[in-house]
């Protein structure tokens, strides 16, 4: 698909604060909301705000701020987060289930199980995850709508 | 079963959505205090059994379209998360019974229909 596809797709971009832990989930909401009525599975759309929850959260606890953009194509949904902050040093150690950098504030709070990016991977169709050590991270998740 | 007959049975104490308990029906169950866990395995129609009392688990239960929370222990949810639950429609029960019992009554209750 073409850039031009892309940016026709495009049905929001939510901004994220980080540390901010008591409006977490509030763009996993919006996100969710605006995939309802369009005739999605609830299955699907689902699926789709693990996916979302589970970026918010992770800009939330590890960076400064970042953005998660809705795309909606007529044959798939597109989560796309990107962050300004520290990055991921080690790609396949962080996808590893149960590996967690979280701190007790954020454990206290139920997170740093070490299961939100596997969780990512699970439900999405197809999952990339690229990272600049220093300067932040960038993750898109595709959900296809037809089988 | 609804979330009146469950919370009836159980004796527990509802916080919000007084309105949505005869509507809402129970179909399963999960307990957890695992904000991942919860999310990539609870189900929809899920009546959720925790400890955690912070404004993120109504996040996870209306995400997943969750019946609703049992927050156990004797726990008590705090005013943000009671306010966010009226807003996102998630009824919130407690009790001062451990999630042990909690969840061993819940699922006798399920599978007895
Ligand atoms: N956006 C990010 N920026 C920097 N580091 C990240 C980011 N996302 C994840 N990480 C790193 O990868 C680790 C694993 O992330 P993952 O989401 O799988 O688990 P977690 O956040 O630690 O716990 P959980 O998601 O189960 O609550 C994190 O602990 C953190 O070290
Ligand atoms: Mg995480």
């Amino acid at each position: 698909m073409s850039g031009d596809d892309l940016i026709e797709s495009l049905e929001g971009i939510y901004h994220i604060q980080g540390r901010d832990f008591v409006d977490a989930g509030i763009v996993s909401s919006e996100v969710k909301k605006s995939l309802q009525g369009k005739g999605i599975p609830e299955s699907i759309i689902r699926r789709i705000a693990v996916i979302t929850f589970e970026a918010e959260i992770n800009i939330i606890s590890y960076a400064q701020q970042g953005t998660i953009q809705l795309f909606i194509e007529p044959d798939a949904v597109i989560i796309e987060a990107n962050d300004m902050g520290p990055g991921i040093a080690d790609i396949d150690l962080a996808l590893q289930e149960g590996y967690s950098t979280a701190d007790d504030s954020i454990r206290e709070l139920g997170f740093g199980a070490g299961m939100g990016l596997c969780n990512i991977k699970k439900f999405s169709d197809i999952f990339e995850l690229t990272s600049e050590v220093g300067q932040g991270t960038h993750l898109k998740s595709i959900v296809k709508l037809n089988g | 079963m609804n979330l009146e007959t469950l919370i009836e049975a159980l004796g527990l104490k509802c916080k919000c959505c007084w309105e949505k308990l005869k509507s809402t029906q129970v179909k399963g169950g999960y307990a957890g205090d695992l904000l991942s866990d919860v999310m990539a395995n609870s189900s929809a129609g899920d009546i959720w059994v925790t400890r955690q009392v912070h404004q993120n688990i109504v996040a996870v239960a209306s995400l997943k379209d969750l019946a609703g929370i049992v927050v156990v222990q004797g726990a008590t949810p705090e005013k943000d998360t009671l306010e966010r639950a009226g807003k996102e429609g998630i009824p919130i029960l407690v009790t001062d019974m451990a999630k042990f019992e909690v969840v061993g009554r819940i699922y006798r209750l399920l599978s007895e229909g």
